[in-house]
């Protein structure tokens, strides 16, 4: 009886271990939690501080076209204006987006459901290959292909946002083809062959029962793949010309955030004016990559419903 | 001897080097409802897909036999699939409307053979839907999402979706198969309402549904069409001791 008593009463070695199990996963959860605020914490402080220590208005900041953070002008106020720089991402961003999405989801499709077999043993490995190259060696081709080819088709020096969009597009081509194959794989085969029972060719069955049921993870990935062109800097650097004006046309030397911030973040003193303001800029780029997470939520939740 | 809209000869269908049906000769009177019936593999689901060329989705597999609709070969190289599969319609086993609305399912098959006149598609999908015994249901809501209704309701939407292409034969997988046995109910309903305007060839595991709602019955085994004869007579006094013995549950 006290045996059973005792045993009732005392945790098990099973307990223990589940019990142990669950604290080490929550410390790396929690330490985690703790690195993306630590991220958050820093960039925001470092680039609220234009606004606060250096009193730079925040409308002059997004508005303003001149970005010469050393500068002063007339009334003392420095020039840092990050306009040039949000609508050359957002250009390239949408640009490379548009060029890449019927790309991809011709891509996919060939893949899933018109040559399945030869999808998986040479597309299926060389999209993945492609995830896996490094941003210099795109932004190394695109400076030895795209430049030249813009310059020659376009004048100018073929440096702009045109030259970046098409790195970009072949840089996320690759993630929202396999991210758009994985979603056109999870469309039940029901769907398929009921469309088919209804006396629809296979193009119909593609473009209007597929596609159409596959809508809400095409745009994640879409998203996802904007997400990833908003981020890449190295590649971008390369192509886009680094001038911080107001792109007059997509072949016109320009520059992105991540651009300014790579070539300028190691050139400033930390805590100076100069500094502050590329720490704006990279706050920009973090909260677009949330407004990019909500929006890649948001529809997976619509299509969910 | 009524006309016979469907006769299938020596149908012999093989995956890969396996052969799944031994030679099936079956045929089919216009209209009325024939049941499938027989146990799991047996062949009978296979034989049902064979009708309308399913298995041509799935290689590996070969069809050998002679398969006539109204006279004509289903299997010759000059049919057209697509075609066909609008007069030889099919329900399958799971209720799977597409994720759209009620109405864009019902009008799918029309639109895609091109059919774009409001009023024709309107009148359409009203008359399938009731035909499907579901118009009553559904007519308010007619651009609710159909998978936000139940199983036996969208299960009843497939079957308007297939009856709008105006099939001549309607191929049922068991359809009530995966419904609880109040949809069960109302879907068979549906079908005995249909019996007079269609052909329908049914597989079920319910030897109750075939005694119920068929006209004709055939009993698949192993592959092999042991004995097809009318429904009364089979299920009372069948030819073959086997069919004798799977009816009355003492099978295997």
């Amino acid at each position: 009886m006290d045996n059973i008593r005792e045993s009732l009463l005392k945790q098990s070695a099973a307990t223990r271990k589940d019990r142990f199990g669950r604290y080490i996963s929550l410390a790396a959860l929690l330490l985690i939690v703790v690195v993306v605020l630590s991220i958050f914490w820093f960039v925001a402080s470092k680039g609220l501080a234009t606004f606060f220590a250096n009193k730079v208005n925040l409308w002059d900041f997004l508005t303003g076209t001149k970005w010469a953070p050393g500068q002063k002008d007339a009334n003392g106020h420095p020039f840092v204006g990050a306009a040039p720089m949000i609508v050359g991402s957002f250009l390239v961003t949408l640009i490379s987006a548009l060029i890449a999405t019927p790309f991809a989801i011709g891509t996919a499709v060939f893949m899933t459901e018109i040559s399945p077999k030869r999808g998986a043993k040479i597309l299926g490995p060389v999209t993945e290959l492609l995830v896996g190259i490094p941003s210099v060696v795109y932004g190394f081709i695109g400076l030895s292909v795209i430049v030249p080819v813009m310059r020659h088709l376009f004048g100018g020096s073929g440096f702009g946002i045109l030259a970046g969009a098409m790195v970009l597009f072949v840089m996320i081509l690759p993630t929202v083809t396999s991210m758009t194959v994985d979603t056109l794989k999870s469309v039940p085969r029901h769907y398929r062959e009921s469309s088919l029972a209804l006396g629809a060719t296979r193009w119909q069955m593609i473009y209007k029962v597929i596609l159409r049921a596959a809508t809400p993870g095409i745009l994640t990935a879409v998203v996802f793949g904007m997400a990833r062109a908003f981020g890449e800097a190295l590649a971008v650097q390369m192509v886009v010309g680094n001038a911080a004006l107001m792109p007059q046309n997509l072949t016109s030397p320009a520059a992105t955030l991540t651009s300014v911030l790579t070539q300028g973040i190691g050139n400033t003193v930390m805590g100076s004016l100069e500094n502050n303001a590329l720490w704006s800029l990279a706050l920009i780029l973090l909260l677009m990559s949330l407004v990019f997470n909500s929006v890649i939520r948001a529809i997976a939740k619509k299509g969910a419903m | 001897m009524a006309e016979k809209i469907l006769t299938t000869e020596n149908v012999r269908l093989y995956y890969g080097e396996k052969e799944a049906l031994h030679g099936i000769n079956l045929d089919y009177d216009k209209f009325g409802i024939t049941a499938l019936i027989g146990p799991s593999g047996s062949g009978k689901s296979t034989y049902l897909r064979a009708l309308n060329r399913m298995h041509d989705l799935t290689d590996n597999v070969t069809v050998n036999g002679t398969f006539l609709f109204k006279g004509q070969d289903i299997y010759a190289p000059s049919t057209d699939t697509v075609e066909l599969r609008k007069d030889i319609g099919m329900v399958f086993q799971q209720p799977n409307p597409f994720p759209f609305s009620i109405y864009d399912n019902v009008a799918f098959g029309m639109r895609i053979s091109g059919e774009k006149n409001k009023a024709v598609l309107d009148e359409m999908v009203e008359t399938s839907l009731k035909q499907a015994a579901i118009w009553n249901e559904v007519k308010d809501d007619l651009h609710k999402s159909a998978l936000s209704l139940s199983g036996g309701q969208q299960q009843r939407v497939s079957i308007a979706r297939a009856l709008a292409t105006s099939p001549e034969i309607l191929l049922l997988d068991e359809p009530t198969a995966a419904l609880d046995p109040v949809s069960a109910h109302a879907v068979e309903n549906t079908l005995m309402q249909l019996r007079d305007k269609l052909t329908m060839i049914i597989v079920t595991h319910s030897m109750a549904q075939a005694s119920r709602i068929s006209d004709r019955t055939a009993f698949f085994m192993n592959g092999d069409l042991i004995e097809a004869n009318d429904t009364k007579k089979m299920f009372l006094d069948p030819d073959k001791k086997e069919t004798q013995d799977y009816i009355s549950g003492r099978f295997g």
